[in-house]
């Protein structure tokens, strides 16, 4: 006999994981992107 | 091509060009998800569980597409040694790697209801977790290289090239072997796939491929301001000593 599943917390899971890890790349890349640019202008001024 | 070449220039396309990318990316991927996520009808067949595909589609289309950014880039970095080729190559590596991850997560998740098991040991499944170890494994040769010297650079740009040998084999996997994943749904031929979710999946992968085009910018921006740093340093030691 096939166990039921509910669909929706796949699709919720699926797409947690799916928003949570691209919006997660998209906040490290522009803060890495952010404090390398401020560092090459920091060290410009020396 | 050699037009930009020069970073200076690069760097000005880039600074309104990131901005544009990710907002255009966040607003119609987001539009298309709430879209697939609210509006669109159960599948006859997969029920509620095939709005989990406006997620995964577009992240394996993305896993491909970084891995043949790094091919192509590599590519030009070897031939036409553009002083840019291999900083895009080394910029598509993490979004590439992320959208892969993601991919095999969803489809995990997307294939428990639908199949009835998390995984099996297929031809499409298998080269598509073999994507992410080469995404490991150039990562951390791209890393080495940038550490060791200009010199190293070469090996990371091969295996670049070869590892593009894996991106016909996913594609082709559903057609040259058994698999429960099913075959190509769009192909140059058309698309079986009905109207009212092709639409919310277009425009998923649009705002999905805008995000990945952000996020390569900001990661090639990042690693410019590194180089122009590390270099102004050395050029300052030099004049001091």
């Amino acid at each position: 006999m096939r166990e039921a599943l509910d669909p929706w917390s796949f699709v919720v899971a699926a797409y947690a994981i799916g928003v949570g890890g691209t919006l997660a790349m998209i906040g490290w890349s522009w803060l890495a992107m952010r404090a390398a640019e401020a560092r090459r202008d920091r060290i410009r001024e020396l | 091509m050699y037009g930009f070449a020069n970073p200076a220039r690069f760097l000005r396309i880039a600074r309104w060009l990131t901005p544009v990318c990710l907002i255009a990316g966040l607003v119609i991927g987001g539009a298309a998800l709430v879209w697939g996520l609210t509006s669109v009808a159960p599948d006859r067949l997969m029920g509620e569980t095939v709005r989990i595909l406006f997620i995964h589609v577009p992240s394996v289309w993305l896993g491909m597409a970084g891995w043949m950014t790094i091919a192509v880039a590599s590519l030009v970095e070897l031939v036409w040694r553009h002083p840019l080729a291999g900083i895009a190559a080394r910029a598509a590596a993490v979004p590439g790697a992320v959208f892969t991850a993601i991919g095999l997560a969803t489809g995990s998740i997307w294939g428990r209801p639908t199949w009835g098991t998390w995984w099996v040991w297929d031809g499409r499944l298998t080269s598509f977790l073999v994507l992410l170890f080469l995404y490991f494994g150039y990562m951390a040769l791209a890393d080495a290289a940038a550490r060791q010297g200009k010199g190293r650079a070469r090996v990371a740009a091969i295996f670049g090239l070869v590892g593009a040998i894996n991106i016909p084999i996913i594609n082709r996997s559903v057609v040259w072997w058994n698999s429960l994943h099913q075959p190509p749904s769009i192909t140059t031929g058309g698309s079986s796939i009905d109207p009212s979710y092709l639409w919310p999946l277009a425009g998923a992968t649009l705002g999905f491929t805008l995000i990945f085009a952000a996020v390569v910018l900001m990661r090639m921006r990042a690693l410019l301001a590194d180089q122009q740093a590390e270099a102004r340093l050395r050029r300052k030691a030099m004049a001091a000593g």
